[in-house]
């Protein structure tokens, strides 16, 4: 383990409903099951264990309902584990375990030390308050009080991640899917977050546009330096952004490495196929 | 109180168990201010949005000793006004009056008086639409959430909203406060003009809103801060040379209306607490 990590991931679990005494042993990547066909019990996240450096990109990819946006969601804070550590450090400080801040602390931590981009742009954006506005809230949320100020950020934050900053008080349904991905980004970067999360932020897109987002988020990370986890079940994605990657399958990481090594050499069966179907 | 409606009534209308469950949701609205409180709004018999809320709050405090004054609109003989004092004069008993010194309990919609006033007097608040939340949550759950972790974040995006659409902060009316550095408060449909008053007043200030079965208070001596940016900070409503038509003030809070007259008419500014312009000019007359 390196010494210049900002996050890392100890044995986090999650699983929604009763569970049951056979539930582990009849879920699991080798059954291709999450969900206990005894009690019905979901897996959602079963220990997983990972660490992001300050400044890198991960890569988490699996096919849909393998867990990945589970995890990306109690890093985020909004989803509490059943168990398991988040350990979060800022510049080589002391270690705080994520998961014993109370809700209060934890928005406080969302607020000023984490971003989020979604899928679906209603989930971070609200659609009756302007592109400003909404840029605006995290920096309000962060306890910015002077107007001018708040505009003259949010216009730069349009500017970086190139939009019309002329459109700054226009409503969001008003823009294409590819804006709203930009809004999303300007809002996230608002806070100049430690980390950045981006769930499956592409899909949706066309390719031209998927790759007009992606190059922004490449030029993003380079300019500063932001360490960034991105969740995508598109590999073409993650090898175009991240350094390392995870494989999540039912609820478990199966494979983990550079990301160059996983597309070149997959060792579990799942990641091979997964790395047939892309090509 | 008339002896026939001895036998109809309770004193104060509702029942004592009622008054009871009211008096405690004040007590726990008095501990935590600008912290809405549930309570089990009663039917009564005007309707909801009347001011059933502010009704209840003073048919649960009132007191055979009280003097009692009910104002809408700034307005003693407004329909509502004159409604309200009458049922709570009938099934009380109490002395009523129009003079805000002379009150010790003042139930009102959309005014504070302007008169000062003082820490034995109580001033009852009817209240439309408690959460200012509203405004930007309408999941009344998560307004709660928001509440109980100080998520104020949207309702500022709704303040620098107000900016950027209008070029200031020009809410009317409802004017979101913050209570005691915690919780964030609507100040019901009062003008700005009155929102400064909330701040370290000598009088307990109760919000009752019937509908929507919440109660809040704001003690004496609490700080009230408005929402306001360094930039553009609040401010009341003023427009330089405007006075009161009938007694000439010009520090207080002004209505306008139109007034018939041979030339077809004029626009009129008068003072909006009506009692209280009435003394002025009483005053003036008695010198002069």
């Amino acid at each position: 383990m390196t010494g210049d990590w900002i996050l890392r991931v100890e044995q986090l679990s999650k699983h929604f409903g009763p569970t049951c005494p056979d539930c582990r042993r009849l879920t699991g990547p080798d059954l291709g099951r999450s969900q206990c066909p005894r009690c019905g019990t979901v897996w959602a996240c079963v220990e997983a264990n990972l660490q992001l450096s300050a400044g890198e990109v991960l890569g988490i990819v699996g096919e849909s309902g393998s867990g990945k946006s589970t995890l990306l969601q109690m890093i985020y804070l909004a989803l509490h584990p059943d168990s398991g550590h988040i350990w979060y450090r800022d510049n080589g400080g002391p270690p705080r375990d994520l998961t014993t801040l109370n809700r209060y602390e934890a928005r406080l931590f969302r607020n000023t030390k984490l971003g989020i981009v979604y899928q679906r742009p209603e989930l971070g954006l609200n659609m009756r308050f302007s592109v400003g506005g909404n840029v605006a809230e995290k920096l309000l949320l962060a306890e910015w009080r002077h107007f001018g100020r708040i505009r003259a950020r949010t216009a730069e934050l349009m500017v970086k991640t190139e939009l019309p900053p002329e459109r700054i008080d226009d409503e969001p349904p008003t823009f294409s899917g590819g804006m709203l991905q930009r809004v999303q980004i300007a809002k996230a970067l608002a806070s100049r977050p430690s980390l950045l999360l981006l769930d499956e932020i592409t899909s949706g897109l066309d390719v031209s546009v998927q790759a007009r987002v992606l190059d922004l988020l490449r030029r993003i990370q380079w300019e500063d330096r932001i360490t960034m986890l991105l969740v995508s079940h598109d590999l073409g994605v993650v090898r175009q952004l991240a350094r390392r990657t995870i494989v999540m399958k039912n609820g478990h990481i199966v494979e983990a490495g550079l990301t160059d090594h996983i597309l070149e050499d997959p060792q579990h069966p799942y990641t091979q196929l997964l790395v047939s179907s892309a090509l | 109180m008339s002896e026939a409606s001895d036998q109809l009534y309770n004193f104060a209308l509702l029942d004592e168990d009622a008054k009871r469950e009211i008096r405690r949701k004040l007590l726990k609205a008095v501990a935590l201010p600008g912290h809405l409180v549930p309570f089990a709004s009663r039917d009564l018999p005007i309707a909801r949005g009347w001011g059933t809320g502010g009704l209840q709050i003073t048919l649960s405090i009132v007191t055979p000793a009280d003097t009692l004054k009910v104002i809408d609109q700034g307005d003693d003989e407004s329909v509502n006004a004159v409604n309200l004092r009458r049922l709570i004069n009938r099934t009380t008993g109490v002395t009523t009056t129009t003079d805000t010194a002379a009150a010790t309990i003042i139930q009102t919609r959309h005014r504070i008086p302007e008169e000062p006033m003082r820490a034995d007097q109580i001033l009852v608040l009817q209240v439309p639409m408690a959460d200012p939340l509203r405004w930007v949550e309408p999941n009344l759950e998560r307004a709660t959430m928001m509440h109980s972790e100080a998520d104020y974040g949207k309702m500022w995006v709704y303040m620098y909203e107000s900016v950027v659409r209008a070029g200031d902060l020009r809410i009317a009316s409802q004017y979101p406060v913050i209570v005691n550095r915690r919780y964030l408060m609507d100040t019901t449909p009062i003008p700005r003009w009155d929102v400064p008053k909330l701040h370290m007043a000598d009088t307990l200030y109760l919000f009752g809103a019937g509908r929507e079965k919440r109660i809040y208070a704001v003690p004496p001596y609490t700080i009230v801060e408005p929402l306001q940016f360094e930039d553009y900070p609040f401010r009341t409503e003023y427009r330089p040379g405007q006075r009161c038509a009938r007694c000439g003030a010009e520090h207080t809070f002004l209505t306008e209306h139109f007034v018939s007259d041979s030339n077809g008419g004029r626009w009129e500014t008068t003072c909006s607490d009506a009692a209280y312009c009435a003394k002025r000019v009483a005053q003036m007359e008695a010198t002069a």
